[in-house]
């Protein structure tokens, strides 16, 4: 595009055949980078000058089909609209570019991304309404009440946000943060009557909201900016507001905070975990808390230290409290 | 360069299961002669698990704490990334949202408080790196670390999400994070470069789920190890927690030995302006750090 301001640039690129390859290697391919050039130039110009056996999912090339997500420099990367100028901007000029998930290669950048698609299958990904065949007026969704789907409408299925999550990882079970935005994404619509089948789908500790780590590379990772993990709070929120939170470890500490804060202004550790794990459960933390004591790490509750003008906070969790729940 | 002063926002942990965080922190801003007002008013921010049950309860109090920065005129400072976050996060939905603002606002009303969005709010990280400069702890440096190789853990707090970390908090980028490694490099010691320095310890899953937390801390600590690292430093006290007192169980998950020393970001500073190690509560660290004598 701009040709003056080109630059040849050494990519190192994961190469992998499953039906012939027993390990992976990595091949180097200089080529030469204009100005504006996008991720999706270099896969491109890879394959066209250098290797036609090189292979990657491309379609749209707009950032609309999803297809082109690879990694460089193990940053989620939608390849068709991240400049590579932007990159050097952040790991300079050597740039790895490999698959999202390299354990699931199929060839090259072609990954088989059965995993992503069958929890984003698990979560009924569609409206549930009962149909008026002969409607006498439109369906009407104010601007107001649409704006709840807020961006979670935008997802392009890229799995960006799934294969930066830690999470999914290491857990097979858990859904994962594009899942869990789509679940939000049809619970948020007032046209949908399945909110309390889905929250049933993502309440389980295993595959569910509660084993989100909190990390924010999902928000990080999303290239339509949907922010999934702001999604997962809100199904967390959701939860409590249809009343349909259990009474289990995960619930009991999001919850006990609350309780904590109304007594001390600040979070009596100790308590917590006690509160949150029950009085059989807490057993099992007893040698990390001997361990603890003995370093001077266990604040007893009569040295819980309190914030000062206490008062005006128990005020406010009087006050500002919107949630409930009606556990123990 | 006129004296750095702030609002110190402790947390709990630092007042509770990390006293030895508090300590360092209290000890090494002496020794920069940075001042530090304590925050003594202040709640607990919720931890990102108050804000899955209730978020105008969060944001009220998160608010209520900035106000006492307001009130002195000065910058929050925080010492742990989890609390950087929600005070961050707080801040950032309140400026943008005058609706919201005025929601918080109503309820600080019965307290008689207000929010009003003057003070920024900064990691101790970055007011040392940033703030002070790496120059100015380097002329302080009496005892230099030399010879020894750390790995920077960075916590995911303080780098993620991207829009809470502009200028007043480092505004580092969350793929190649750069400010603790340059500090260990300023102290006079190896900085170890490996893979999971950005990553995700598990902390918010312990209770819940402890494999994941374990595998999660397992693989940043043994990529940092097998990189060649003798101690591992962070900003966090939750990361800190997780990988000091939770080590047996992370070796237990990975089916291999880690013995591996874990050092509170002021605690490595401490060391390097030649504070006693009794000063910087070393002695606190569950796991021995081995090379202090």
């Amino acid at each position: 595009m701009v040709s003056e301001k080109s630059k040849k640039l050494l990519f190192n690129v994961f190469r992998f055949n499953r039906e012939n390859d027993y390990l992976p290697h990595y091949d180097k391919f200089e080529v030469e980078v204009g100005a504006g050039d996008v991720v999706l130039d270099v896969l491109n110009k890879i394959k066209n000058d250098h290797d036609g056996s090189f292979s990657y999912r491309r379609s749209c090339r707009h950032g609309i089909c999803g297809s082109c997500s690879v990694k460089v420099n193990k940053k989620a990367t939608l390849a068709c609209k991240v400049r590579v100028s932007d990159l050097v901007e952040i790991f300079g000029e050597e740039l790895t570019i490999e698959p999202q998930d390299k354990s699931r290669a199929i060839k090259d950048m072609v990954i088989d991304k059965e995993n992503f698609w069958s929890k984003y299958n698990s979560v009924q990904p569609y409206l549930v309404a009962d149909i008026d065949e002969t409607p006498t007026i439109e369906n009407i969704v104010s601007p107001e009440v649409a704006e709840e789907i807020d961006e979670a409408d935008y997802c392009i299925q890229c799995g960006n946000c799934f294969y930066a999550c830690p999470a999914v990882e290491v857990n097979e079970d858990y859904l994962g943060p594009a899942a869990l935005a789509l679940t939000y994404r049809f619970n948020a619509d007032v046209r949908d009557g399945a909110t309390k089948e889905r929250l049933n789908i993502v309440n389980d500790i295993g595959p569910g909201i509660w084993d989100c780590v909190k990390c924010f590379e999902c928000a990080q990772a999303c290239p339509k900016e949907l922010n999934p993990i702001e999604k997962i709070t809100k199904l967390h929120l959701m939860t409590f507001e249809e009343g349909m939170a259990r009474d289990n470890v995960a619930v009991r500490h999001a919850v006990g905070f609350k309780w904590s804060i109304m007594k001390h202004g600040l979070l009596d550790e100790g308590e917590l975990v006690k509160y949150s794990e029950g009085l059989i459960g807490v057993t099992k933390h007893i040698p990390e808390a001997i361990a603890m004591f003995k370093k001077g790490k266990i604040v007893m509750p009569w040295n819980m230290p309190k914030s000062k003008n206490l008062d005006e906070i128990k005020t406010l969790v009087k006050s500002a409290s919107t949630a409930k729940f009606k556990g123990k | 360069m006129a004296k750095l002063k702030y609002a110190l926002y402790t947390g709990c942990t630092a007042r509770e299961s990390t006293p030895e965080l508090l300590k360092s922190t209290l000890a090494v801003a002496k020794a920069l002669d940075i001042e530090l007002v304590l925050l003594d008013e202040a709640s607990c921010c919720g931890a990102a698990h108050l804000q899955d049950f209730d978020d105008m309860l969060s944001l009220t109090l998160n608010a209520r704490n900035i106000v006492y920065a307001e009130k002195l005129g000065l910058t929050m400072v925080t010492i742990c990334n989890t609390c950087q976050l929600n005070t961050a996060m707080t801040k950032y939905r309140l400026d943008n949202d005058e609706k919201l603002k005025a929601d918080v606002n109503e309820r600080l009303a019965e307290v008689n408080l207000e929010y009003k969005g003057e003070s920024e709010i900064k990691h101790f990280l970055y007011a040392l790196v940033e703030d002070l400069g790496l120059e100015a702890i380097k002329e302080k440096v009496v005892n230099p670390l030399t010879n020894r190789d750390i790995a920077a853990f960075y916590g995911c707090h303080n780098i993620r999400p991207q829009e809470l970390h502009h200028s007043s908090n480092g505004g580092e980028s969350s793929y190649k994070p750069t400010s603790i490694d340059r500090l260990i490099v300023a102290l006079g010691a190896k900085n170890v470069e490996y893979e999971h320095k950005n990553k995700c310890c598990g902390f918010h899953v312990e209770l819940q789920n402890p494999k994941t937390a374990n595998k999660l801390s397992a693989n940043a600590m043994l990529d940092a190890i097998d990189n060649g690292a003798e101690a591992i430093v962070t900003p966090c006290p939750l990361c800190h927690l997780r990988m000091d007192v939770q080590q047996h169980n992370i070796a237990k998950e990975s089916g291999r030995d880690i013995h591996i020393p874990l050092l509170h970001l002021p605690q490595m500073v401490g060391l390097a302006l030649g504070i006693a190690p009794t000063d910087l509560g070393i002695e606190q660290n569950v796991t021995d750090v081995s090379f202090v004598e």
